[in-house]
């Protein structure tokens, strides 16, 4: 099916770098010269707002890789696990303040609570993720492509409905116990200790899931179910059980990501997740999807560009146009450059 | 590991399985255990619901007996259960079933004709005895016509969205952005939005020296038409290359982007240029009407003015300006009907159903990939242009908060669920929809809360606020159990149940691409 990437398209490669190339240079060079600008306006203000972007960005970069591990194995973009995430965070102020009593002021007793709900919540959507895809995408395996897409659309939509069943419609809050003190000060850049325990969980995550599909035997299943089911499925790997695995660790991944998030920005609302996990699979697209560190890069430029364009003084759009800007990304990446900025060319783009 | 190896490769899906195992049963031995099952289920909601058993009964009934090998077994059959009616005392129920059945029991040569044709009739004459109607069982009385103007205009986007979608088997996520650009075209064309410019073309009811540009209805429906094309082609171009989930990625982009534009577009980036109003949308419009001139030479038949309309009394019933908004919405939807149809089985037609076939195979035989799905786009953004104009003029308003991505993925499933590539399935579907979108959620929720009860606990559901859950729970049931609809396309259902042709064993996802 894939194979209309054929003559024409393959000639219009050679020629298309040339104007495209410079168009997107420019579209860059700008950007560049806006940040410039806005560094020398306040350069203080500018590195404090980048180290936002990059706290955003690991928890962009957790659920991209969920988005990322899951197209790499299936093809299928699974539109449910932005509200997998958005169930997280909701799992995350469940268990943290009813199971465990987490409430400010608790000092260093919050490290084991924090540790034991961050296992707990990465557990209950690690379940969570693995029963969505037997449910709603494990009999489409064989179907049309466009049929588990659809049915994708339609779990989201009932997982969000779930989380405003389970929590009602307002925003619900999570006891803001990360401490907010200096971790350091430096010319008037602060860096707050809340900031850090974000990274400081999310980097340990990365790196086991980077030694999970790199070194192990199941991420060795892993990627040879993603290459070739069949040819997997000969060398005696059982591609059901290495698929259910992958959403099991994407689902686990997004559980991370809402206890951060949720710890973090101490709110969370059921619509949250739907918004959110477009801008993080953007983000995956951004690094070229189905490509670990990939996701992680476009993660963090992602979560970059969101931070300045809300947070930067001159002249900057800002956060009306936050989703406009970041959809543009999607659009421009997938006509122009479908592979990512990491990913390798696929006859997907043609 | 070996499971799926167990069923034969064209057995495919938990319904598809569980289907064959039940053909495997005798004949009179399913008939037995349906009927005795359906008998079951009606006494079960027979209790909950006098008249909802009865209608449980009468369509279980009445499917089995259709079921019936015979043909004079089948009218006896038929015969006996709608007599029971009768004698029951639910007549309405048993008139409407009757109807059904005097449309079914056409021969199939002239059924073509009459069944759509009876459709139309009951419908243009819907407002005059929408009134006098019955209750039905859980979803309460019928629609009143301001939703049967609503349901018209989504049916609409439907069909358009059908074109692309189930024609042309492109998965388009945003085209919420066509109906939204369809509702500011004829927002600003006819409003005081553009206070500064002066032009009138057409437009009725107002005084002379009334600023802003006022363009007549009749002209604004084609030109949205056409602007929404013509940003289809536009979107379309370079995005149409990409395949399958990821052209469903950008046109959900796309669909992001305009409303947020919509939303912010009351001062772009501090310029002060006004183009959208904002979140406060743009209100009123003018009212749609075909002037005094035409209007008198037709008798008062056409209105003049649809706001000021029609003080005519006819069969008992007197016109209001709603009911004209309807036979108008019919009248634009019969055109997009119309138009699909012919559509078809043109040469475009068939180009666009071999794409979605097979891409490969239908570029080898000639047919222009490029070109043919740039048509689908932008005949599919035509027709939902001209129903957002419509549905804009109708509310005399237009919001950037309607404009959601719950809209786009609302008209998808609506074409699902009536069949993608049946124009009937997808009209059906539509409709039904768009009325429990409009009535349907909030009746059944208040005969959920008030008739379902166990000992002193009672249910107390906002069903309409999970409206949009409800819908993705008909999207996951219909791909998981009945893929093509339910009044399917029989290619469609062919193409859903077979899958891709050379297929791997397990997935059809990237067939040629790697395997």
């Amino acid at each position: 099916m894939a194979a209309d990437a054929s003559a024409p398209t393959l000639a219009n490669r050679f020629q298309r770098p040339s104007v495209v190339g410079l168009l997107g240079g420019l579209v860059v060079l700008g950007a560049l010269a806006l940040l410039l600008k806005n560094l020398t306006v306040s350069p203080s203000g500018f590195f404090e707002i980048t180290l936002i972007g990059l706290t955003t960005g690991c928890v962009y970069a957790l659920v991209a890789l969920g988005y990322t591990l899951v197209y790499g194995i299936l093809e299928l973009i699974n539109f449910a696990h932005g509200d997998v995430f958005m169930l997280g965070g909701m799992f995350t102020i469940t268990y943290a303040t009813s199971f465990f009593g987490l409430h400010p002021g608790q000092g260093f007793a919050i490290v084991p609570i924090v540790f034991a709900t961050l296992i707990l919540s990465m557990l209950s959507c690690g379940v969570l993720n693995a029963v969505i895809e037997f449910v709603a995408y494990r009999p489409l395996r064989s179907a049309p492509r466009l049929a588990p897409l659809i049915t994708a659309i339609g779990v989201s939509f009932i997982i969000e409905d779930v989380g405003l069943a389970w929590k009602g419609p307002n925003y619900v809050t999570a006891p803001d116990v990360f401490p907010h003190t200096k971790v350091f000060s430096f010319r008037g850049v602060d860096y707050g200790w809340n900031k850090l325990i974000v990274v400081a969980i999310t980097i340990p995550v990365l790196l086991a899931l980077l030694y999970l599909v790199q070194r192990t035997r199941q991420g060795k299943a892993m990627r040879a179910t993603a290459q070739d089911k069949d040819a997997a499925a000969i060398m005696g790997i059982n591609v059901n059980r290495t698929i259910s695995f992958t959403f099991m660790i994407a689902g686990a991944l997004a559980g991370a990501a809402g206890l951060c998030y949720s710890l973090y920005v101490t709110t969370v609302r059921y619509d949250q997740g739907f918004q959110l996990g477009l801008i993080a699979f953007t983000a995956a697209v951004l690094g070229g999807i189905g490509n670990l560190p990939g996701a992680v890069l476009g993660a963090v430029l992602i979560g970059l560009i969101q931070s300045w364009n809300e947070g930067l003084p001159w002249h900057m759009p800002g956060s009306d146009w936050t989703q406009s800007i970041v959809f543009s990304i999607l659009i421009l990446i997938l006509v122009f450059r479908p592979e990512g900025l990491l990913g390798e060319r696929t006859p997907e783009g043609g | 590991m070996t499971e799926p190896l167990a069923d034969p490769p064209d057995v495919v899906g938990i319904r598809n399985v569980l289907r064959a195992r039940w053909k495997a049963l005798p004949f009179w031995y399913r008939v037995a255990v349906a009927i005795g099952l359906e008998i079951l289920i009606s006494i079960g909601v027979f209790f909950l619901d006098h008249s909802l058993g009865y209608a449980v009964a009468a369509v279980a009934g009445l499917y089995w007996v259709h079921r019936l090998p015979r043909l004079p077994w089948r009218l006896a059959g038929q015969l006996v259960i709608i007599s029971i009616f009768l004698f029951t005392g639910v007549t309405s129920l048993a008139a409407a079933l009757a109807i059904a059945f005097a449309v079914f029991w056409v021969p199939a040569r002239y059924r073509t004709w009459t069944l759509p044709l009876v459709a139309v009739a009951l419908a243009v004459l819907y407002p005059f005895y929408d009134s006098k109607m019955f209750t039905i069982p859980v979803f309460g009385v019928w629609p009143d016509v301001a939703t049967g103007v609503v349901m018209l205009v989504f049916i609409m986007m439907a069909v358009g969205l059908n074109i692309v979608v189930g024609y042309a088997g492109l998965l388009d996520l945003g085209y919420v952005a066509f109906y939204a650009m369809g509702a500011y075209t004829a927002a600003w064309f006819s409003s005081l939005q553009f206070a500064h410019r002066h032009f009138h073309f057409g437009a009725v009811g107002l005084t002379p020296n009334l600023p802003g540009i006022h363009i007549t209805m009749w002209l604004l429906l084609p030109l949205a038409g056409v602007l929404t094309a013509l940003a289809g082609i536009i979107i379309g171009l370079p995005t149409l290359r990409l395949r399958g989930d990821y052209l469903a990625i950008v046109t959900l982009g796309f669909g992001e982007i305009l409303p947020q534009i919509a939303r912010n577009g009351d001062n772009f980036f501090g310029t002060g240029f006004n183009l959208t109003n904002g979140p406060n949308g743009i209100t009123p419009l003018d009212s749609p009407g075909f002037g005094h001139g035409i209007s008198n030479l037709t008798g008062q038949f056409l209105p003049a003015n649809y706001l000021q309309c029609c003080h005519s009394t006819v069969l008992g019933h007197q016109i209001q300006s709603t009911d004209v908004f309807f036979w108008t919405a019919i009248v634009l939807l019969l055109f997009t009907v119309f138009c699909s149809l012919r559509l078809q089985y043109s040469r475009l037609g068939r180009a666009w159903i071999a794409i979605r076939e097979d891409e490969t195979a239908a570029a080898a035989m000639g047919v222009p990939l490029m070109r043919t799905k740039t048509w689908a786009y932008a005949t599919g953004a035509f027709f939902g242009g001209v129903a957002g104009a419509y549905y804009a003029f109708f509310k005399s308003a237009t919001f950037p908060g309607d404009f959601f991505f719950n809209i786009s993925v609302f008209i998808l499933c609506m074409v699902i669920l009536g069949g993608m590539g049946n124009i009937w399935g997808v009209i059906v579907g539509a409709g039904f929809l768009a009325y429990l979108d409009r009535e349907g959620l909030a009746n059944t929720g208040a005969w959920i809360n008030t008739n379902i009860h166990f000992g002193h606990w009672h249910p107390n559901l906002d069903v309409p606020l999970y409206a949009s859950g409800i819908y993705g729970l008909i999207i996951l049931v219909v791909m998981l159990f009945r893929p093509e609809g339910l009044i399917p396309s029989k290619r469609v259902a062919a193409e859903m149940h077979e899958g891709v042709s050379d297929e791997p064993l397990y997935d059809a996802a990237h067939a040629g691409a790697d395997g």
